[in-house]
């Protein structure tokens, strides 16, 4: 049968495979399942609407507040303060009212339905190939090591790199893990209740923006509800203008307490922009001088001007996960190998390479991670948001405790490393308390992650890769390994 | 000649798919190589162009760090912070961004142009000796996976695929 392959090996050594795209005719088998897109199975613990198009945190109530404060602010403010102004002094101030309310709009929603910049989680593949590389460095037995970091050298400076557990990937310089969205987000700020969404790489100029334009819009409407209060005192007192007009009293009590903590935290961004800093860098201290007098920032461009153009007017990444793809089922349907080996656009899933190219590695990516995904970290979850409701960021103890990353007499030491909160070290102390429930459920992590190679059922990367490895590849039998369980069952008793 | 595996030779599909399979079985992937991003730039995309050691029998050296360097420079044309990024930046800005909803942004050309010198690589370079380069996007922006190739020898009989491989063989 393969008389003729066996010749063109021998001139050439290896079969070419073939790039060009398959035929349109791929499927003999009809699709029994409708094709799911990519979101409907994303690892992390993020929000869906409109198909995909908007991604937002699991918790948005803090989110609806936010929307219906500015709403129903600017809304008093047009209806009834507007028309006194614009009649006694100028109708400019409705227009620029008018402008800045929907710039402020624009950005907010901008900022809460985007990506942040998550990192999709690594292919069985990668982590297995990281966990062999470990197991070389360390030499190690099997027995899960010390939690994992590799140190580079940036500009001069050197940085640890973190091995996330939960992603299964060594997480980029300035990228962290959330908690509450269970993600690894490059670049990571902070995350923002009142946005319902992590603030990363590709929205961070959205929420400078907002709140920035969020400022200017309280401090408007603060002067002209005073100067609408006060020109009407004039005319007929102080207390009949409050009679006349008490939707007055409520916008300027609103904006009041919001102007100095939107005031505030757009100053705090101003200088963090400026400085080219995350806020968890910033409370972290890792670039203060106080830390040891070669102690630099190694992502400043070094010049004011030159941080903020790049942090305001840089390129925008595109959205490394796909939300919108289509899901390539790894029933066997996709063995038509052509498809596997062919298609990488950028629409196609990995999957599809995977499905193709060995159907024992078709192990979903999703069902690792589902294991490793939401226990540990459910339990945080409500002792934290509640903490910090009365205000904004500011004294929010948000975004991410440690994630799985660190074993428990380590954790407490995390925790301050971690939480990216806006200059309220006596927050810091919330942690600790806080980090225990956490630290136990990071014992069973150890235990989900399938280290050992082939001692997991069908979720061992390890042990795919080493059966492959083997030759044990019956392409006879590829067609019968339909259930993850039965994949998992045969390839235990091929090894 | 190192001949691509023919389309549609026959014009019995079933024939095709079935042949076309056998050549895949015939192809098995033996491994994966992962070539990491290289930080010590900052967080711009770099990769490493350390030559992997697995790689050694398969390809040469010069090629491979070509391919790096290549796919390097595109990703610091697409990063690169100056005069046209602030330009459209600027731009978007002012137009509340909707202007993104019939432009692209110059990233995400930059990554077509990616895409498209990732398929030519493959299918000049790296196709013929067996190996296959993904996308760096496709993982997250994270790797270069090149997934090595071993012919595999023999796999189950099937009746058409030595007239297929009669045909591809020189």
């Amino acid at each position: 049968m393969h008389l003729g392959v066996s010749e063109s090996m021998r001139e050439c050594e290896y079969s070419q495979i073939s790039t060009r795209s398959s035929t349109p005719m791929e499927t003999p088998y009809k699709k029994r399942t409708p094709k799911k897109r990519k979101w409907e199975s994303f690892p992390g613990r993020n929000k869906f609407y409109c198909d995909g198009r908007i991604m937002m945190a699991k918790q948005t109530g803090v989110f609806y507040l936010t929307l219906v404060l500015i709403l129903v602010t600017c809304g008093l403010f047009f209806t009834f303060d507007c028309p006194f102004l614009a009649l006694r002094l100028t109708p400019v101030i409705p227009v620029i009212g008018g402008v800045l309310f929907v710039f402020v709009l624009g950005t907010l929603l901008r900022t809460s339905f985007s990506d942040p910049g998550v990192l999709p989680r690594a292919t069985p593949d990668e982590a297995a190939d990281l966990e062999r590389q470990i197991d070389v460095a360390n030499g190690s037995t099997g027995y899960r090591p010390p939690p994992r970091t590799k140190e580079v050298v940036i500009n001069g400076q050197t940085v640890k790199l973190k091995y996330c557990f939960t992603c299964k990937i060594f997480r980029p310089p300035r990228a962290s893990h959330c908690s509450l969205c269970d993600n690894c987000v490059e670049r990571f700020d902070h995350h923002c209740p009142w946005v319902g969404n992590c603030v990363g790489r590709r929205n961070y100029r959205f929420f400078y923006m907002f709140i920035l334009s969020l400022s200017f819009l309280t401090i408007f409407i603060f002067a002209f509800v005073i100067t609408h209060i006060i020109l009407r005192s004039h005319q007929s007192g102080f207390l009949n203008a409050l009679k006349d007009s008490p939707a007055s009293v409520l916008e300027v009590v609103v904006c009041f307490f919001s102007v100095w903590s939107i005031v505030g935290l757009s100053g705090f961004h101003t200088y963090l922009i400026s400085s080219n800093q995350t806020t968890n860098e910033d409370i972290k201290g890792s670039w203060s001088s106080k830390r040891g007098k070669d102690n630099y920032n190694p992502y400043s461009h070094g010049n004011i001007f030159t941080n903020c153009c790049a942090a305001l007017c840089g390129p925008l990444p595109p959205s490394l996960i796909d939300r919108r793809g289509y899901v390539q089922s790894d029933t066997p349907q996709m063995a038509p190998p052509t498809n596997g080996i062919t298609m990488y656009g950028a629409t196609q899933s990995q999957q599809s390479h995977m499905a193709a190219a060995t159907p024992l590695l078709q192990q979903q990516s999703s069902e690792p991670v589902i294991l490793t995904g939401s226990p540990e970290n459910g339990g945080s979850l409500p002792g934290r948001t509640s903490l910090g409701l009365g205000g904004p960021c500011t004294s929010l103890p948000l975004g991410q405790p440690t994630p799985p990353t660190s074993t428990p007499s380590l954790s407490i030491h995390e925790a301050t490393d971690m939480l990216p909160i806006h200059g309220h070290g006596h927050t810091l102390n919330h942690s600790h308390p806080l980090q225990e429930p956490i630290a136990h459920h990071h014992f069973l992590t150890p235990e989900e992650v399938p280290s050992p190679p082939g001692m997991l059922p069908c979720g061992s990367p390890l042990g795919h890769s080493h059966t492959v490895q083997a030759g044990f590849y019956n392409p006879a039998s590829q067609d019968s390994l339909h259930e993850d369980s039965v994949r998992g069952l045969v390839k235990l008793s091929s090894v | 000649m190192q001949g691509l595996v023919p389309a549609a030779t026959d014009g019995n599909m079933a024939t095709e798919f079935h042949n076309l399979q056998e050549l895949r079985h015939s192809a098995s992937l033996a491994n994966k190589v992962f070539i990491q991003r290289d930080y010590s730039e900052g967080t711009t995309c770099r990769f490493q162009t350390k030559f992997p050691s697995e790689l050694e029998s398969r390809i040469e050296r010069t090629l491979f760090e070509d391919t790096v360097k290549t796919l390097n420079n595109y990703y610091a044309e697409a990063e690169k912070i100056g005069g046209q990024s602030y330009l459209e930046g600027c731009l978007a800005c002012a137009t509340a961004y909707l202007i993104f909803l019939c432009m692209e942004t110059r990233y995400e050309k930059v990554l077509k142009k990616i895409a498209k010198y990732i398929q030519e690589q493959n299918e000049k370079i790296y196709a013929p000796r067996g190996l296959l380069i993904t996308d760096p996007i496709e993982r997250g922006m994270r790797v270069i996976e090149i997934s090595i190739y071993e012919d595999r020898g023999s796999s189950g009989s099937s009746s058409g695929s030595s007239s297929v491989s009669g045909s591809t063989a020189r």
